[in-house]
């Protein structure tokens, strides 16, 4: 199964769970994040949001990503599920997963590959809000989430 | 050398999806980026040194040291949003 998908389609949680358990008796722990479209942002009604990213680049940002958890981490499996395009309020945007044999490595793994995820990956968010659409912009906070994993973000 | 540059994001909006660019062998993505600054205009505005620019060399997270070569696809775009 692939570790990375670019999608405009949902997914489903339960569905990516159980593929990314399947076949592997030594999985004793999964941990998994969804991040979803808030319908506020800074004080403003957000009704939709557009998602766009750099195709090719983005799957090779984020494989790799992956390959970095690998050699930190003790974990079985990942999986990342990222949508782009059209997305409405309250739609799921982002599904990262991980398995391991215990659950602290796979707590740990999981918030490192969103760390990661949210500095390196080329994505970018526009807002559809009353007063217009507009780029979202990078928050210095991320790059202080990866800067506790000993990774310059340079992002924000 | 022939280079293609792609935008994306609030600097796609403003000058393009792409651009074919020809510059000496050699020169530094820096280099690249000073050649589109000198255009004025646009690209003078959205990639002016006092902006938040992110840039990759062959779809990979780069900087301005970077030396390119014939064929090398370079990429700007604002700081990344995702997740």
């Amino acid at each position: 199964m692939a570790r990375v998908s670019i999608q405009t389609e949902d997914f489903d949680l339960s569905q990516e769970v159980a593929a990314l358990r399947a076949g592997n008796g030594g999985v004793g722990a999964v941990v998994s994040f969804i991040g979803t479209v808030r319908e506020r942002s800074e004080g403003q009604a957000v009704s939709a949001m557009e998602l766009e990213h750099y195709p090719g680049m983005t799957e090779a940002a984020i494989e790799a990503m992956i390959d970095q958890a690998f050699k930190r981490f003790d974990m079985l499996g990942a999986r990342v599920v990222h949508r782009v395009g059209l997305l409405q309020a309250r739609e799921q945007i982002v599904l990262v997963a991980v398995s391991s044999a215990h659950r602290g490595q796979a707590f740990e793994a999981c918030e490192f590959l969103m760390d990661y995820l949210k500095t390196q990956a080329p994505f970018w968010k526009k807002e559809t809000t009353p007063s217009g659409a507009h780029w979202v912009d990078a928050r210095v906070a991320d790059d202080a989430a990866l800067a506790r994993w000993g990774i310059q973000a340079g992002n924000a | 050398m022939k280079l293609q540059v792609r935008y994306f994001a609030s600097l796609r909006e403003a000058l393009g999806a792409t651009e074919a660019v020809d510059l000496p062998e050699g020169a530094t993505l820096g280099a690249l980026r000073d050649t589109l600054l000198a255009r004025g205009g646009r690209h003078a505005e959205v990639l002016s040194r006092g902006r938040a620019v992110r840039c990759a060399l062959n779809q990979a997270m780069s900087d301005e040291s970077a030396v390119l070569h014939n064929g090398a696809e370079v990429a700007f775009f604002p700081p990344v949003t995702g997740g």
